[in-house]
């Protein structure tokens, strides 16, 4: 065992410890275990929400993407900005009628909104099912660290499970309160690590920042701007409208902002968060850095970037820094996330479905469905092949879904029944499912009387489109005066 | 407040149809790539646009604003 791997260990230990003892003198109701007793200051909430951000996705995908890609990776740094505005006047909405109503989760609030019982269920099926990707882009974080970091003495198959079992525990045993608080030593420790990669990574191999771009430029022409086809700016703008939009629709987004103790939390947080964003801006000059340095990486391969030429670079023992900078982005999101989806399943699948379930039964299975969480996640990160981009973007296609009728349910008069939501909803995850699935399936394949050029906007945005034809229509053909009956079905 | 409101519909401008307009790497800035600079440039003025409209809102000015739920 080398001292990366040592210094690793150390640290997927004392989150452990951590978690532990966060967890000390506090009742785990399901309401403390998911939404920590709804009691989190403005420090906390902001930590949890930038959490959401920093997670593996940037440390590894955002580099490995700006390494294979180039210019498209631009669109991580765009989206969130444009995000935190809309969260500005979005959530404290939010915000006050969760906490009047005593909600727990989003599909909770879709379906007091809506007063539909299967449009809950219906909101939940979808956030489980995005939330996959988001696990099991976590997991491949893990595993690529651990198998890296270990100078190849760890196969990755035994990194994911590693990974897995870490964060299972992690998540019984402590909930939301060992999430809050590991968060704060994961922002501190991955900001450090992050700055220091950007300056010193492009000053050591090329002299600057201007050199890096010019040499990258001259060896591989057209890389930083975006391409006339395929990833073009029509690409980066739907994915950034896809992504901004999608931002708070994610369920653990929606759990974290129900911590919040008051509603200024959010505004104050907006206004601070976009700044915080600009150590993205680190993280693609890591990858930048590595594209003539590591040469070679495709595919999946390309979220390796960061590690590769840290190793190239580095003493064991600051590789075992990086490394444990980066389990934490895996672990700390990782855990929220299957928190999340654990409770959604529990609490608003089983719970609805099973009206004369205890409310101990509920703890009890949202505890138990973690592990066969971890179990799926484990499963599709072994299939491997995938980018943590394209994984992260595929749950982005399904959660935006939910965007259409959540801002209508926000306004005074919800012009969208609730007919209308669902169908709106199915419509697009349908679409999404079936361009993931089918090998050469595109938007335009579907409705081939659009342009060919129709094929560079995202799919999820494509969807969302769809999406919201779909449920204008059924809404004005459902509407309450139109079909009197209507209200009591559902 | 109403009227300074309107400086949030600026980024989403200048992010969604601005880069169109820039997307080359010459000339750089501070060394970046044109269109990255353009969109860090753009996150930068987001963020104080946001705080001139933070520093505006009437619902922010009273330290118990936020808290209208609460029984006092």
């Amino acid at each position: 065992m080398n001292s990366a791997l040592v210094i690793i260990a150390l640290t997927a230990i004392l989150a452990l410890a951590l978690g532990l003892a966060a967890r000390r003198g506090v009742r785990m109701t399901l309401e403390q275990w998911t939404v920590g007793g709804r009691d989190f200051g403005a420090p906390l909430v902001f930590l949890l929400t930038a959490g959401e951000i920093y997670t593996t996705f940037t440390f590894l995908g955002g580099s490995g993407y700006a390494y294979g890609k180039g210019a498209p990776a631009y669109y991580i740094l765009a989206y969130g900005t444009l995000a935190y505005i809309l969260s500005y006047w979005l959530l404290p909405p939010i915000w006050r009628y969760a906490r009047q109503e005593r909600l727990v989760s989003q599909s909770h609030f879709f379906t007091r909104k809506y007063d539909s019982f299967w449009l809950g269920i219906l909101v939940a099926v979808i956030g489980v099912v995005a939330l996959v990707p988001y696990l099991v882009l976590q997991l491949k974080g893990l595993g690529i660290i651990v198998t890296v970091a270990s100078y190849g003495s760890v196969s990755s198959t035994a990194a994911i499970w590693i990974g897995a079992a870490t964060v299972t525990i992690y998540v019984m045993v402590s909930g939301m309160h060992g999430a809050a608080w590991n968060a704060v030593v994961k922002d501190a420790l991955i900001l450090a690590v992050v700055v220091f990669l950007g300056i010193y990574l492009p000053f050591h191999y090329y002299g600057g920042y201007s050199e890096m771009f010019r040499a990258i430029d001259a060896a591989k022409p057209g890389m930083l701007a975006f391409k006339p086809t395929g990833q073009s700016v029509l690409w980066f703008q739907s994915t950034v409208a896809l992504t901004a939009l999608g931002f708070y629709m994610w369920p653990h987004a929606f759990a974290a902002l129900f911590t919040a103790r008051h509603e200024r939390t959010f505004r104050r947080n907006a206004m601070a968060l976009p700044l915080y964003q600009l150590i993205l801006v680190f993280v693609f000059f890591s990858g930048f850095a590595a594209i003539l340095q590591v040469p070679g990486l495709t595919g999946g391969d390309i979220d390796l970037s960061l590690f590769k030429l840290s190793i190239q670079t580095f003493d064991p023992w600051f590789v075992g820094v990086i490394g444990a900078a980066g389990v934490l982005t895996a672990l700390v999101p990782g855990s929220l996330i299957i928190l999340s989806a654990a409770t959604l399943i529990a609490n608003d699948l089983v719970r609805p479905l099973s009206p004369n379930i205890s409310e101990n039964a509920v703890t009890l299975i949202a505890r138990a469905v973690v592990p066969a969480l971890a179990l799926v996640a484990v499963f599709f990160t072994l299939q491997g092949g995938q980018t943590i981009v394209a994984l992260l973007l595929m749950g982005y296609s399904f959660v935006t879904q939910l965007f259409p009728a959540l801002i209508c349910s926000l306004m005074a008069r919800n012009p969208m029944t609730k007919q209308g939501a669902a169908a709106g909803i199915i419509a697009g995850a349908a679409v999404v499912v079936y361009v993931t699935l089918t090998p050469h399936g595109t938007f335009v394949s579907l409705f081939p009387f659009l342009p060919p050029k129709a094929d560079d906007i995202n799919i999820g945005f494509a969807a969302l489109i769809l999406n919201v034809v779909v449920s204008t229509v059924v809404s004005l053909a459902t509407r309450p005066s139109a079909v009197p009956v209507a209200s009591h079905s559902g | 407040m109403t009227g300074v409101r309107w400086l949030a519909v600026l980024p989403f401008l200048g992010i969604l149809v601005g880069t169109a307009y820039v997307n080359q790497v010459e000339p750089l800035v501070f060394g970046l790539p044109l269109v990255l600079a353009w969109i860090v440039g753009w996150v930068v003025v987001g963020a104080a646009i946001l705080a001139v409209i933070y520093v505006l809102d009437p619902a922010n000015a009273d330290p118990d604003a936020g808290r209208e739920g609460d029984v006092r």
